[in-house]
């Protein structure tokens, strides 16, 4: 079904193509040693280089190229042996030295795709146009004075990797959806940390609209999006705007536009005169980056399974469903823990468990996979006590919760609560017994055909046994007496 | 190639140089020599070649992603014009 948004003449189409800046995680700067830590008093992690001192040099860092790469091998993408630098020329008081270092016409990184999934299943492909590497600008703050702008320069320098998608998105969902397997690889690649609260991640939207069967018409830019629920509610706001200018009579202008959350619309960032004009050229301070295809091919052997991979070997290895699947290799801490409980146990009551009653108690108490109050093995041992009949279904809910709260072995809670499973066939049979003799009514109305009262006998003699019983022994007992 | 009197008001813009209208004709005449000269490269025929960044076979030279340098607030501030604190200061700049 394609996604349109309903006009005056009609459905519209919508075209989307995300720019994504990713901060690499490296140590040092792109281009000097000063460091790339977050945080930091103002302008300390700064060099004569980032502040742009004349006759100060670029120094390419070797790790980030690798992280690059990394990325680009995640992406499955294209990885260019010979990339350049080029500088891309605007004037902004947090670049001191008027331009950025940047890769326009040779990037390190070419074509590669990401595979999405919606949430009706539906499995897409977003094409990669490329990546490239770049430095990262200062900061500005204009709430400090009332006539200037404070300028600190920790994070001009900073290698980012800005990843460009083909305009293969068509609804906001997809974009919703590609933001967040980007940052899955990112995060499982450990090339960047993927916070988009934080900045290490912010996305540049660009979105046009059309009517079905149309070439593209012209798109606007929106700059700097910081989550992915802004990305999502930018592209509806943006081509909102667009169908109603076309459908006016008028024409969508190219520009670059803001999108205001709180307004929950977007508007002209600068004026057509101030339009961009980078004059990009060599920068003749770098020669270009030739790479050996043996460090590329080592890089791709030191890669981390990645999530996709680790989807399918979990279905074929584990035999759960794909969405449960898909649910475990979110973060690959997440698929860390699973696997633990998994070993050697029931691998599909292990993945109910961690992701039914474990993600619930993480939500409850706030906590993540990292910091969880069950460790892995403590999960798992409880499962073995189900699996080896010790405890049934139910009462494990009651030792989980007691595990929660006590941090206490299932083991220990067992034998502390004395909620071990009853399997004495003398004792079933007996609260068997007695039930059918306390409720001889209910026993002929089922003799007469009221089959549904199974169930009230099943439940009759759990509660007389307090939950203990083996609850496959007690249908075994009252199928033979009834 | 030849530049016209907007073209070069635009470029001084692009620049942040400020230039005054009775400039314009000798920075054109100038500019124009300048490409000019420049242009006699055309001459040369480099279909099929592949450019020549350097003379020598010498590729980027990289460095490991060790911290080296920072820490010197005073020395990167020391030419601001106006600095308050740990933070240098423009007029004010909002969008």
């Amino acid at each position: 079904m394609t996604y349109t948004i309903e006009g005056r003449t009609g459905a519209w189409e919508i075209v989307v193509g995300l720019e994504v800046h990713a901060q690499v995680i490296s140590h040092s700067k792109l281009f000097s040693g000063a460091s790339a830590s977050y945080g930091g008093e103002p302008n300390t992690h700064v060099s004569l280089v980032d502040a742009g001192f004349p006759g100060m040099l670029p120094v390419l860092n070797q790790e980030c190229v690798a992280q690059a790469i990394r990325t680009g091998l995640g992406l499955r993408a294209r990885i260019n042996l010979e990339s350049r630098f080029d500088r891309k020329n605007y004037f902004y008081a947090d670049l001191p030295t008027g331009y950025q270092i940047s890769q326009f016409t040779h990037p390190i990184v070419g074509e590669g795709t990401v595979e999405i999934e919606l949430a009706d299943g539906t499995v897409r492909h977003i094409g990669i146009t490329r990546l490239h590497m770049e430095q990262d600008a200062g900061k500005s703050m204009h709430d400090q004075d009332p006539a200037r702008s404070f300028i600190d320069l920790n994070r001009a320098g900073v290698a980012l990797m800005e990843i460009v998608s083909e305009p293969d998105i068509r609804c906001p969902e997809e974009a919703g959806a590609y933001l967040r397997k980007l940052r899955q690889i990112l995060r499982y690649l450990g090339t960047c940390d993927g916070n988009m609260e934080e900045g290490s991640m912010r996305a540049d939207v660009n979105v046009s609209v059309r009517k079905a069967g149309e070439p593209f018409r012209t798109r606007c830019e929106i700059k700097n999006v910081n989550s992915i629920r802004y990305v999502m509610h930018a592209i509806e706001v943006e081509a909102t705007r667009q169908i109603e200018v076309w459908e006016d009579g008028g024409e969508v202008d190219q520009e670059t536009r803001l999108f205001d959350p709180s307004r929950n619309e977007t508007r002209s960032l600068r004026s057509k005169e101030d339009a961009h004009d980078y004059r990009y050229f060599p920068d003749p301070d770098l020669l270009p980056l030739v790479v050996e295809q043996a460090w590329v091919d080592e890089l791709e052997r030191a890669l981390p399974e990645l999530p996709d991979d680790k989807r399918d070997r979990f279905i074929k290895q584990y035999g759960i469903p794909r969405y449960d699947a898909s649910v475990l290799v979110a973060e690959q801490a997440i698929a860390d823990y699973y696997e633990e409980v998994a070993k050697g146990r029931d691998a599909r009551l292990a993945a109910n468990w961690v992701t039914g009653d474990l993600f619930g108690a993480l939500n409850r108490t706030g906590r993540t996979i990292t910091d969880s109050p069950i460790s892995a093995a403590a999960l798992g041992g409880m499962l073995d006590l189900v699996s080896d009949k010790t405890i049934n279904g139910k009462i494990a809910k009651e030792v989980f919760e007691d595990m929660l709260e006590t941090g206490d072995s299932a083991a220990a809670i067992v034998e502390r609560k004395g909620l071990k499973q009853v399997t004495d066939t003398g004792a079933i049979d007996a609260a068997v017994a007695d039930v059918m003799a306390r409720n001889a009514d209910k026993v002929e109305e089922y003799r007469g055909g009221k089959d549904r009262l199974f169930g009230f006998f099943v439940g009759q003699v759990m509660k007389a046994m307090a939950g203990k019983a083996n609850p496959a022994m007690v249908n075994e007992a009252l199928k033979k007496v009834l | 190639m030849s530049l016209d009197p907007a073209t070069v008001r635009r470029i001084a813009r692009l620049a942040r140089i400020g230039i005054d209208e009775s400039d314009v004709p000798a920075l054109q005449g100038e500019l124009n020599g300048i490409l000019g000269w420049v242009e006699q490269l055309n001459e040369v025929d480099v279909e099929g070649v592949t450019p020549m960044v350097g003379t020598g076979h010498a590729a980027l030279r990289t460095r490991p992603d060790v911290v080296t340098d920072g820490n010197c607030r005073d020395a990167v501030l020391s030419n601001a014009p106006d600095a308050v604190g740990p933070f240098y200061t423009v007029p004010k700049v909002v969008e």
